[in-house]
């Protein structure tokens, strides 16, 4: 990975550029801002936004259920009362994790691969964490009560339980937020400039100027402004692990069989990028080609992905193993019992799904021609996402359903009410993506047109 | 008409070594209140137009340190002044178990101070400027640069610092009304 972005751009001919050939400042810029500006709208796009807004709605059904009736509509009963809400939960926030690797970390090392795909990238990134909010707070029963969880001036004094992971849970993930929104929106200042600057349209120039705030691109701006980035990648590289070992703790601090073990949380952070990663081409590879961007987000960059995918994957099939190693390693018979349950117990289906999904069919990954195989790939990043999701559906529900004693197990059954839930954040999540990409540049501009200057001047030396 | 009062002189340069290279003439020749503008961050460029250092750095500093100080200080006054429990003997002051909270609102106040900070000492929300006036400066956030010398230049005299910017071979030189 460390070598992907160094030498891309050495030769004079690029075989496999990260970036299409003839590009100057004002072809990406016009290629990029004329997507929001002046595309007209496509049916296509109507289409999709429709779907995602009637899933959106099903979502405001179920809420609106859901507070009348209590979370009794969904299928959770003692022994399994997380279920469906806290499977989605950890699924989202996960898949919000490749976000913020490639805006943070890939940032910091250096990888100019990344130019071309971290806007929608980090969008993709605050979206998730908007859908993984939604189930902690749905799940409480009484999500009107949700400020109980901050630390507030009360009549009762009272305060959180501050020895909680899952009031850790809350600091982790509203500050996740906060940081993703504040560093998305700093990358998009420059941009929203240059929409404002480039809109013919009255109502548009009023608010890309608002929301730019002003900027000139002024030296002296753009030298505190890079620092200001440069922290943030700093700040929300630990970030994004500390938010998924917390989620993690969630688990580890219980001592039911499965989960008491210090393996999660390098474990689930791994996941998350692998998962993350995953719907990042999911979402890259139609959008690419719908809106004819293949020589900003190259071929390479998929391949590129597709790498990061296979080395996260490996790290997660090494969890996978060290569990079960450690499961009858320990001589726990609760723990044992544990594994043999995944391995044949009634759930014992989605287990090897799970490993198929996430260890097995994702191995075509070491071949080239598959990384070069866009159908291919996109098929692969949704089994992957799926892998995922069963994932912590195995974690959840197989340990919760027969935790101790036998005459306290328990199955455990979705209702549709869980799938409407579920299918809803679908929907709010594209609901958003489908406005984002039409009101926002998908591409950050000014770090392409970086780009495009650093590969002509590197053209120029050599 | 009144003419309206010049805010300073931009010239206008098609690449980022030309305006880099005309920004350390410009600073060499003693223009001090200058300023550049680019549709992407140029290397050296704040430096050259005598920007060297910025507080951003030390205010992030302190902003996590606070944040983190906050963090830890509201589990230990909840746990130990305000509603200590006396569970099985244990320690009320159970400091490991404020580590995450501690060290999330340390990134928080960080982050915080890091955005607002860069955008309070950039001096925005800048409802209007006078750069603006000029009608190529859109080209700024494009594909063009632009080197300023503000009226306010102890140096700067109209003709003079006009036939100066002109001597720099820019695409064009354009008076800024204020």
């Amino acid at each position: 990975m460390a070598s992907e972005g160094s030498h891309n751009t050495a030769g004079v001919a690029d075989p496999d550029p990260i970036i299409g050939p003839g590009h100057t400042f004002e072809t990406v810029t016009d290629k990029i801002s004329s997507i929001v500006l002046t595309r007209p709208v496509t049916p296509g796009w109507v289409f999709g936004l429709l779907i995602a807004f009637g899933a959106l709605m099903l979502l405001n059904l179920t809420i609106t259920l859901l507070m009348i009736k209590g979370v009794g509509i969904w299928g959770i009963r003692v022994p399994t009362a997380w279920g469906f809400a806290i499977v989605n939960f950890v699924w989202w926030i996960g898949i919000g994790h490749a976000g913020t690797l490639i805006s943070a970390i890939l940032l910091l090392l250096h990888q100019k691969w990344r130019t071309s795909i971290n806007r929608f990238a980090e969008a993709m990134t605050l979206f998730a964490v908007m859908c993984a909010g939604m189930f902690p707070l749905l799940h409480m029963g009484r999500p009107w009560m949700f400020f109980y969880l901050m630390p507030y001036p009360n009549p009762m004094w009272m305060w959180p339980q501050f020895r909680s992971p899952l009031v850790w849970d809350v600091f982790a993930v509203t500050t996740y937020l906060t940081v993703s929104l504040l560093f998305w929106f700093v990358g998009l200042i420059p941009d929203l400039a240059t929409l404002r600057d480039r809109a013919k349209n009255k109502t548009a120039k009023i608010i890309y100027g608002m929301l730019s705030m002003g900027w000139r691109g002024s030296a002296i701006h753009w030298s505190r402004y890079e620092t200001a980035s440069l922290l943030l990648a700093g700040l929300a590289t630990p970030l994004v692990v500390s938010v998924h070992t917390v989620v993690s703790f969630d688990f580890t601090i219980g001592i039911i069989p499965g989960w008491h073990t210090t393996i999660f949380p390098p474990y689930f952070v791994a996941g998350a990028i692998y998962s993350g990663f995953a719907m990042v081409l999911t979402l890259a590879i139609p959008i690419r080609k719908f809106y004819h961007l293949e020589d900003l987000v190259t071929a390479r960059h998929l391949d590129i992905m597709a790498k990061v995918m296979l080395a996260t994957g490996l790290i997660v099939a090494y969890g996978y193993l060290i569990e079960a190693f450690l499961a009858f390693y320990s001589g726990d018979q609760y723990e044992i019992y544990m594994m043999k349950n995944r391995f044949h117990g009634p759930y014992a289906p989605l287990y090897w799904m799970l490993i198929s999904c996430n260890i097995i069919i994702p191995q075509l990954l070491w071949s080239r021609k598959v990384r070069r195989n866009v159908g291919l790939l996109f098929v692969l990043s949704l089994v992957v996402n799926m892998g995922m999701w069963l994932e912590r559906f195995v974690i959840i529900v197989i340990s919760l359903s027969r935790d101790f004693i036998p005459s306290s197990w328990g199955m455990y059954y979705p209702t549709r009410w869980d799938w409407a839930t579920y299918i809803g954040t679908f929907g709010l999540f594209f609901t958003l993506f489908f406005l984002f990409i039409r009101f926002l540049p998908m591409i950050s501009i000014v770090e392409v047109r970086s780009l495009v200057h650093e590969t002509n001047e590197e053209k120029g030396h050599s | 008409m009144v003419k309206r009062p010049i805010y300073g002189l931009m010239a206008e340069f098609a690449s980022p070594e030309e305006v880099l290279a005309a920004a350390h003439r410009t600073h060499e020749a003693g223009y001090r209140r200058i300023d550049a503008f680019s549709p992407i961050p140029v290397e050296g460029l704040a430096e050259a137009v005598g920007f060297d250092w910025t507080i951003l750095p030390t205010l992030v500093f302190c902003g996590g340190l606070g944040g983190g100080l906050a963090g830890f200080g509201m589990c230990w006054y909840a746990n130990v002044i305000s509603f200590p429990l006396n569970i099985g003997g244990k320690p009320f002051n159970s400091w490991p178990m404020w580590i995450p909270i501690t060290f999330e609102l340390t990134i928080l106040g960080a982050a915080l101070t890091a955005v607002f900070g860069m955008l309070a000492l950039n001096g925005l929300p800048t409802p209007y400027h006078p750069t603006f006036n000029v009608e190529r400066f859109a080209a700024a956030s494009t594909d063009r640069f632009f080197l300023c010398i503000k009226a306010r230049d102890q140096k700067f005299d109209l003709a003079q610092t006009k036939a100066f910017l002109e001597g720099l071979h820019p695409h064009g030189v354009f008076e800024i009304e204020d």
